[in-house]
């Protein structure tokens, strides 16, 4: 069932569907990717408002090595991922030693995405600011794809190239799943004294979780940047897009592995038809979808707290179960 | 094997702890007694690392442990169960019990220990794939000592096994401390139910206002005039 549904996904750009569907799915296996991301630590109680922060670092690092320095994509996504790491030591460490935990956590976290959107503004000559940047192209003389460039016109490529990557996140999740960590970081959010007192090394388990995270989305960013040839400070970092990943998980549900990629389809799809419906009106309004996303975001942890998949797993279950 | 020497701790400028000394021998079981706030719960807590000494010293088989971080306490050897419990709520039992086993070397005897802790507490074999969270106050009690003794400790800390729970449930908490002495553990508790505990221990400290008021074996506290008119009611 699993395989099968597996191979009618790896078929998808032969249905003749067009590119802009084609597009689509492929933008809902790279969130699909980055919400999977986000949620391996999200679900173990370390609620993060700062992932724009790495999703934007990963990005930038790959556009601005490549057009200032011609440094090749695959160099700056390993930039990209090491910068992610550092900055999620220096923001982990310290929360997790000094036991700031929930709300607090989130707090800082928020800052987090907030200063590298701020930074990434801040250096306009370079990053180019508010407007954003797109990646020298490496396609002029009627190449249709340059593998060290990381850039490929033709979209059944990235579909197969992200769909892999997708994959793999789902692999890395379900090894966590499986692992002592998530029982060690289950602890730790249920009772954070008594986890100690067993010989769970607190900060450590949170540190290992949150930079597997941490490097996960940074590639998810360098990802976009390539895949969409266009990044800007909004899209890649700052508030609205760490809010959306947040609403994302818990929409699609947070404890079953396909919950975050459910959350994007949904996301896209409310996105996409937020801006089929309201048309103009959307324009004039642009932080419509942000108030959307919050206020679907409240209505789903009051009335729908597993997500999507989570209440439809549970409501299957109930059903098939025998009276 | 543990030995406190002129310990200090406290809770910020608050002091709770002023230059606590004792000692539990191997195969002992020692009973910390007082009266709410004195200090019993400040005092496990400096043993097992949750918080920092101020001054004073705690050695474990003759090695101190003031440079052990509190999730290596439980490699040398000591295990606490802490006051109110404090259970994975939304874990099994079974798996409260894994949880106990979570160190490399008592993960590999796991299904050993786990046989130990459903051969001394039936109830948790029949409860094993219960949340713990929806336990009965008892039931809990059994998981947390349970879940303490799958590291297979040499030391065993006990912090208020009594509290919240209904008389004749505290005695039965009480007939298994005695057991689990029985069974070879060096135990440590501590308790404000001074009556019962006294029955099950071998000796016991009277702690009052942070300081060690006297000391002695059970028998010898119990008749004394000094608990018997401050604490017993006699």
């Amino acid at each position: 069932m699993k395989y099968l549904l597996l191979a009618l996904l790896a078929g998808t750009p032969f249905y003749g569907i067009g590119n802009y569907p084609l597009h689509l799915v492929i933008m809902c296996l790279l969130w699909g990717y980055v919400y999977t991301s986000w949620s391996i630590m999200g679900r173990l109680g370390l609620v993060s408002f700062g992932h724009g922060s790495f999703l934007g670092i990963g990005a930038y690092s790959v556009v601005m090595l490549w057009n200032h320095f011609g440094v090749s994509p695959w160099i700056g996504a390993v930039v990209g991922v090491v910068l992610s790491a550092v900055v999620a030591v220096i923001i982990g460490f310290p929360c997790f030693r000094f036991k700031i935990v929930g709300h607090y956590f989130a707090l800082v976290t928020l800052a987090l995405s907030e200063v590298t959107r701020l930074i990434i503004v801040a250096l306009r000559d370079q990053t180019g600011g508010s407007l954003g940047a797109t990646p020298n192209t490496a396609l002029a003389q009627g190449n249709a794809w340059s593998f060290g460039a990381l850039q490929f016109s033709d979209k059944i490529v990235w579909f197969y190239a992200i769909l892999a990557v997708w994959l793999a996140g789902l692999w890395v999740w379900a090894k966590v799943d499986r692992g002592m960590t998530r029982l060690a970081l289950e602890a730790i959010s249920h009772e954070e004294e008594a986890a100690a007192s067993i010989g769970i090394n607190v900060t450590r388990s949170k540190l290992f979780v949150t930079l597997i995270s941490a490097v996960m989305t940074s590639i998810g960013g360098a990802l976009y940047a390539q895949y969409q040839l266009y990044i800007n400070p909004e899209t890649v970092s700052g508030i609205s897009i760490s809010l959306q990943m947040v609403f994302g998980v818990i929409a699609g549900g947070m404890y079953v592995m396909l919950g975050p990629t459910v959350g994007a389809v949904f996301t896209l799809l409310l996105a996409e038809g937020l801006r089929l419906a309201l048309g103009d009106a959307f324009k004039q309004f642009p932080a419509l979808d942000l108030a959307i996303y919050g206020l679907m975001l409240v209505l789903f942890i009051i009335h729908m707290p597993k997500g999507i998949l989570g209440t439809a797993q549970e409501a299957w279950g109930r059903a098939s179960r025998p009276h | 094997m543990l030995a406190l020497t002129d310990v200090c701790a406290g809770y910020g400028s608050f002091q709770a702890l002023f230059g606590v000394s004792l000692e539990v021998k191997a195969g002992e079981s020692v009973a910390v007694i007082g009266p709410n706030g004195a200090g019993k719960t400040t005092l496990l807590r400096a043993i097992s690392k949750l918080i920092a000494l101020t001054a004073g010293e705690v050695t474990m088989q003759g090695r101190s442990l003031k440079h052990v971080p509190a999730h290596e306490v439980i490699a040398c050897g000591i295990s606490q169960v802490p006051e109110n419990r404090r259970l994975f709520a939304r874990l099994t039992v079974e798996e409260n019990l894994k949880m106990g086993a979570f160190l490399p070397a008592a993960r590999k005897k796991f299904a050993e220990r786990r046989e130990f802790v459903y051969s001394l507490f039936p109830r948790m074999q029949e409860r094993r794939a219960q949340l713990a969270g929806t336990l009965s106050g008892g039931e809990q009690q059994m998981c947390a000592i349970g879940r303490a003794l799958m590291s297979g400790p040499k030391l065993l800390l006990l912090d208020e096994p009594s509290a919240g729970l209904a008389p004749v449930i505290v005695q039965s908490i009480m007939q298994m401390v005695k057991r689990i002495c029985a069974e070879g553990y060096t135990v440590l508790i501590v308790e404000q139910n001074i009556r019962q505990v006294l029955k099950v221990v071998d000796r016991a400290y009277l702690l009052e206002t942070g300081r060690i008021k006297s000391s002695g074996a059970s028998a010898e506290l119990l008749a004394s005039d000094e608990i018997r008119k401050a604490y017993l009611g006699m």
